[in-house]
């Protein structure tokens, strides 16, 4: 079971001084929360990616270079890579270099963005999302597999005898999952290639989170990588902690009350039990993180998201602290009923050796 | 049996608007002989509503309305009229609704207001919306005027009204309509083939 946190990179006032971080702060907070991260013992860190103001978030690869270079073990991830306006051809050079940079350190997951304009900014057009993502990603997976491609597809300029540079690592693509909130295309898509299938959770309730995820396990079985209890889940999570609940409900309650996404809207108390957001003691976001298994089944990555809505840079690593504590709980807890024939989330090592005893019985 | 859902926007109660949407129920209830009806009063939704603009999924209640809406078989959509239109807040329950659930549905629209001076209010802003969402609006409207409830037409009108949607809502259920949009929920039941999407990303 890989644990980790996600970050969307969103610069937002802290309500309670009202005071902005810069960019720059910002920027340079993400590093020091990615360092922390490694430090706590998380597996993996996961950056957004975002091409308009309140973010930071651009330039995803230099970020996670720049973390690479200051960590030793942590998986570099994104949450997400957008599929959608970014040229593939990017997408497959930028991360080839990343996994020799650190060492295999790096997968991927897509998602298309919800931000209108920024697809015209790139070309594009928000209500060709699922066919950019479709066919983006056609192409990409090409990029990694094959070194000379030819393509001729409906999102981009054609390519004869093009080779993507640098190869991927050991001859390994990065591993994908392809994130979606609410399109089951994306779940199929995910199924279709055996990649991974991320559901970000926290904006939906679990029922729904129960149906994208069912589905995705349905069609990998089908497309014949595997039985359904194998295939590779990833879920996101929200939580806010501090040893006495109430001290996490009456210091939270207004970075939630003020926050972008749902600020101003329901309250904590429905917003919580609603959805996967957890305010109270580490034994309560321990205990109600291990119950997600209850309606995904046993799942292969969980992330959460700790700096938003506003948080200070010292509460965020206050946070992981929290966390880093009941990191082996987690880890038992995940273990524990968990099959035998239930898989880890592929790993550069886990790739290499997979593709090294396709070449032995080839 | 034929499901009819009813929605009306009325804030106050007793309200006039939910008597017109109760009035016309029974008449449709009396045109379709038997008929199951769920009421969605749009007042006790309206914090949801609000939440779910902000949030961007339904609070349970909201869930059960919207999924009574997706399923019913015709629609009774009544509101008040504010400003010179529907009111914002049965406007948001129709800006809540995903693209799609109201494909080939036939609806009843219906509208009250303090004087007749707003009557084509049926035909200047509830007609445009419900064409907008591909609904398929009966040809009588019913708005009723405070003194249309002391007078002897509305009756007449609501039968007329109402014999229409039950002649549509009886014939043709929506997932019968050949042009019907695939759901979200039409999709995690019987997912449409990679394959197929991806020869659809490259027809354009």
């Amino acid at each position: 079971m890989q644990l980790g946190i996600f970050t969307v990179g969103d610069v937002t006032p802290d309500p309670t001084t009202g005071r902005t971080p810069t960019e720059h702060e910002r920027i340079k907070n993400t590093v020091a929360i990615a360092g922390k991260a490694e430090e706590i013992g998380l597996d993996v860190f996961a950056t957004g990616e975002h091409h308009n103001p309140p973010f930071i978030a651009s330039a995803p690869t230099t970020t996670l270079a720049y973390i690479g270079a200051q960590t030793e073990r942590i998986i570099l991830s994104t949450a997400t890579t957008l599929i959608t306006t970014t040229d593939p051809v990017l997408i497959a050079e930028n991360y080839a270099k990343l996994q020799h940079l650190t060492d295999g350190r790096v997968d991927l997951m897509m998602g298309r963005g919800n931000t209108g304009p920024v697809y015209p900014w790139f070309g594009k057009d928000i209500r060709e999302g699922i066919n950019l993502a479709v066919e983006n990603y056609a192409l990409l997976h090409r990029l990694w597999r094959e070194d000379v491609v030819n393509w001729e597809g409906r999102f981009r300029t054609p390519l004869q005898g093009f080779t993507s540079t640098p190869r991927p690592l050991d001859g390994v693509a990065p591993f994908v999952w392809h994130g979606s909130i609410r399109s089951p295309e994306i779940a199929e898509q995910a199924a279709y290639y055996g990649d991974g299938f991320f559901h970000n959770h926290i904006f939906w309730p679990a029922s729904h989170t129960q149906q994208m995820v069912a589905l995705y396990r349905q069609r990998f079985e089908h497309y014949g990588h595997g039985p359904a209890d194998t295939a590779i889940v990833g879920l996101g999570g929200q939580f806010f902690m501090r040893r006495n609940s109430q001290d996490a409900w009456n210091e939270f309650r207004p970075y939630f009350d003020n926050a972008p996404v749902y600020g101003h809207g329901p309250s904590l108390e429905d917003f919580t039990a609603q959805t996967p957001l957890t305010v109270g003691s580490p034994q309560q976001v321990l205990e109600r993180t291990l119950s997600f298994r209850d309606y995904v089944g046993d799942y292969q990555r969980q992330l959460f998201l700790v700096d938003h809505a506003g948080l200070p840079l010292k509460t965020v690593l206050e946070q992981l602290d929290l966390l880093g504590e009941v990191l082996p709980d987690l880890r038992a807890g995940f273990a524990e009923g968990r099959p035998a024939h239930v898989p880890d989330a592929p790993t550069h090592d886990s790739l290499v050796a997979v593709a090294g005893q396709a070449e032995v019985l080839a | 049996m034929t499901s009819i859902v009813v929605v009306s926007a009325g804030l106050s109660t007793p309200s006039s608007t939910r008597l017109l949407a109760d009035r016309l129920v029974a008449a449709t209830v009396d045109a379709l002989e038997e008929a199951t009806v769920t009421h969605v009063e749009l007042r006790a939704l309206a914090h949801e509503l609000t939440d779910h603009l902000l949030t961007g999924f339904p609070a349970p209640a909201l869930a059960a309305a919207l999924e009574a809406v997706r399923r019913a078989d015709g629609l009774i959509a009544v509101t008040p009229v504010f400003s010179a239109s529907y009111s914002g807040l049965f406007k948001t329950f129709f800006d809540v609704l995903e693209s799609g659930q109201l494909d080939g549905k036939p609806v009843l629209v219906a509208a009250t207001a303090g004087t007749a001076r707003h009557s084509l209010v049926l035909d200047h802003a509830l007609r445009p919306l419900f064409s907008y969402l591909h609904a398929v609006v009966v040809p009588t409207g019913v708005f009723a005027a405070t003194d249309d409830f002391a007078g002897t037409d509305l009756d007449a009108r609501m039968r007329r009204a109402a014999g229409e949607l039950a002649t549509l809502a009886g014939k043709l259920s929506a997932a019968d309509a050949a042009t019907t949009r695939r759901s979200v929920e039409d999709e995690l039941a019987e997912p449409t083939p990679f394959e197929e999407l991806l020869r659809r990303a490259s027809r354009g």
